[in-house]
């Protein structure tokens, strides 16, 4: 039975942050960047007028955030942060140590475009920039979303088959940015759902001293890299089994993606995060015209469920994959995990677009030049360019 | 706060308490970073908790599945020592908050010259500005010896490394060192100082002080090396005498504003050459057409060292 929920109208990162409030981290450290800047001014209101009981940290640069909650995480508690685009770059290197360490760290990532040139809107480079450093990655459509995943977050990276960090995307701007109505959930159903946290091997724990952060070479490095592979490969059940968890509690159903009118669809539109909400909208016009059209949107991108995705698009004709980002002298970084996802199946057309980049809109008419391109490949079988930059200036 | 009773601390003393950097690990013999690090874990009373930034005693002291630590320690990359050790002391102060942990505790982040001056002066700076009760403890060896003997900003002038090599037309590295005690002090903490493993007693009292003030602290310790000063393996504790004698590393500390000397050699003052004579970085220093350098080198020494005393001239006790 869904219980009593609140519905308010908030911004993206209003409502992340109301999700760390009610989860309430022992430590939280972080440093403001756009368009993430608003979570950790929020947290550090409820920090300074004692709704929250966390002690932040505010660093002098991200990669101390990410170095303190290692060093946080590590002690032995539960410690969350938030970035954006350059202060997830300048992350980077600590984010595979976070995973390596296998440390349950959560952070929001409010999606934006890396330099150069200098942006602050949103895209999906920065997420896809770190797609490959071992933490478990959550997308998000709207506000709502991203407060779910958030509270589902420690669940999963907490998890004793888990124990990864992992993060929550949302658009800059267009989710953090843009008040939406949505659902909150009573403090105390979070606090409930969240539980209690205990560190394995803690450091603090100077009774049984442990050393963390060995050197460790080619005779056991790679028993290291096994070992955090075989916990990638059981997160999806843990997604799963927490997200089934989370819809009795909230009556939101979430699955690791999500299908909108897919079932018989014969062209089919593959896109994360908000663009999926306008495409959807016009998924209904083509529908009412006749047009078997559906759209697959991934939430759980790391680890890619490759099996699912493979039967979900295998009967379409035409698959058009939408990145909000680019892998330079690659195709979109979608495209490949989908390329690779129907590589067992005879499988449709597959083609890439790549849209929206640094904040420009994606409009419904782009949309609708989209879908139409796609009814073109399907009944000739044909693409004329596989990967191609769309609403561009030639 | 210490749990025992202060008794006069002597070597005998010391010798009954059990070691917390034990043998068996891979520094290289005669190497001054252990002989350093574990007269700083004599002066520890508390359980305490390390951070290691990456380089020699990190690599040498737990290389998998061993550990020459007896007590808890971290790594996690090379420039983020006192930003590791920063959130666990966080850590520490939310879950004692809390009730979950009862016991007074110590955090001690340790570096070398390059994770310290270089690569993590903005994190050490940022830990040290934030006022996370932890000490920083820097083992100075004057370059990056663990990747095989390259220039770092402690590194002092003239001195001959990978990098900075003493070439026909560049006689090894141009610049003179930077002074980060000094720096360190100048970030208002609790407590700074530089100590030498030669002189055990002031090392082990200067740590108890650092573990003791009331936040940040910050101590800067000479640390030989003979591979890279290419000098004897049996050099290390000589040559950081050498260093203080000669005025090149002196003994002092900065406490709550208020600048000591601890050790003055008046007229027993050295020439630098006496310290530099020994270490084959700076060999060519001694060659033909090279005594500008040694005159660079010795007027450096002396410039600092009359102004540290101008320091404690004006803010002494």
């Amino acid at each position: 039975m869904p219980t009593a929920t609140k519905t308010v109208a908030v911004t993206g990162n209003q409502a992340v942050a109301e999700a760390l409030r009610q989860i309430n981290p022992d430590v939280v450290p972080a440093y403001p960047i756009t368009p993430s800047t608003d979570i950790v001014q929020r947290f550090s209101e409820f920090v300074n007028n004692g709704e929250v009981d966390t002690e932040m940290i505010l660093v002098e640069s991200e990669h101390s955030a990410m170095s303190a909650a290692i060093g946080a995480s590590a002690a032995g508690g539960r410690v969350a942060t938030a970035t954006s685009s350059q202060g997830m770059a300048l992350m980077w290197e600590m984010l595979f140590i976070a995973s390596g360490y296998r440390l349950p760290i959560f952070m929001a990532l409010v999606n934006r475009a890396l330099s150069a040139p200098l942006n602050i809107h949103g895209d999906h480079s920065d997420g896809m920039g770190m797609r490959d450093s071992g933490w478990i990655q959550l997308w998000s459509e709207n506000a709502q979303e991203a407060y779910d995943n958030m509270v589902m977050a420690p669940r999963i990276a907490e998890h004793m088959d888990v124990r990864l960090p992992i993060i929550v995307c949302l658009d800059g701007f267009i989710i953090s940015h843009s008040i939406e109505s949505m659902k909150y959930l009573p403090d105390e159903e979070v606090k409930k759902f969240v539980g209690e946290f205990a560190q394995l091997n803690p450091l603090l724990d100077t009774d049984n001293p442990k050393s963390i952060g060995a050197l460790v070479l080619p005779d056991y490095y790679m028993e290291h890299k096994r070992a955090q592979h075989e916990a990638m490969l059981k997160v999806k059940k843990v997604v799963q089994d927490v997200s089934a968890e989370f819809a009795k509690l909230s009556g939101r159903k979430y699955e690791i993606f999500e299908t909108y009118r897919l079932e018989d669809a014969e062209v089919v539109l593959v896109s994360l995060n908000s663009a999926a909400g306008t495409i959807k909208d016009e998924i209904d016009r083509y529908r009412d015209k006749g047009i078997k059209a559906g759209l697959l949107k991934p939430r759980l991108f790391r680890p890619f469920p490759y099996e699912e995705v493979g039967a979900a698009l295998k009967n379409a004709k035409a698959v058009c994959v939408m990145d909000r980002a680019d892998s330079f002298g690659g195709y979109g970084p979608m495209f490949m995990e989908i390329a690779s996802a129907l590589y067992p199946h005879k499988g449709p057309v597959l083609f890439n677009k790549i849209y929206g980049l640094g904040g420009r809109d994606l409009m419904p008419l782009d949309v609708d030049q989209v879908i139409d391109e796609t009814v073109e490949v399907a009944k000739t079988g044909k693409v004329k360019m596989v990967k191609e930059y769309i609403t561009v200036r030639n | 706060m210490s749990t025992t009773q202060e008794k006069p601390m002597t070597l005998k003393s010391l010798s009954h308490k059990k070691d917390l950097l034990t043998g068996g690990h891979r520094m290289c013999s005669g190497c001054g970073a252990p002989i350093v690090l574990r007269q700083v874990l004599l002066a520890v009373e508390n359980p305490v908790v390390l951070t290691n930034a990456t380089g020699c005693l990190e690599v040498s002291t737990c290389l998998f599945p061993f550990t020459a630590w007896r007590v808890p320690w971290m790594h996690s990359a090379f420039e983020n020592s006192a930003a590791t050790a920063s959130g666990i002391e966080t850590m520490y102060r939310a879950l004692r908050k809390k009730g979950k942990i009862k016991k007074e505790m110590n955090f001690i982040a340790i570096g070398g010259d390059g994770g310290t001056y270089d690569i993590g002066f903005q994190s050490l700076s940022g830990a040290m500005e934030r006022g996370h009760k932890m000490l920083y403890i820097c083992y100075d060896n004057g370059a990056y010896m663990n990747t095989g003997i390259q220039r770092s900003s402690a590194t002092p002038f003239g001195a001959d490394t990978t990098t900075c090599p003493a070439g026909d037309v560049v006689p090894g590295k141009p610049q003179r060192r930077k002074d980060l005690t000094r720096i360190m002090a100048a970030h208002n903490v609790a407590y700074a100082a530089q100590a030498s493993p030669h002189n055990w007693k002031d090392l082990i009292t200067k740590v108890k002080k650092a573990l003791a003030a009331d936040g940040p602290s910050y101590m800067g310790i000479i640390a030989p090396c003979n591979r890279g000063w290419r000098c004897q393996t049996n050099d290390a504790i000589q040559l950081s005498k050498l260093a203080v004698d000669a005025c090149f590393w002196p003994l002092y500390e900065v406490e709550g504003g208020k600048w000591t000397i601890n050790y003055d050699p008046k007229d027993k003052k050295r020439p630098i050459k006496d310290w530099l004579k020994p270490q084959g970085r700076f060999k060519h220093l001694f060659a033909p057409g090279n005594e500008w350098m040694l005159e660079k080198f010795q007027q450096g020494v002396d410039a600092d060292w009359e102004s540290l005393k101008k320091l404690q001239e004006a803010f002494g006790r």
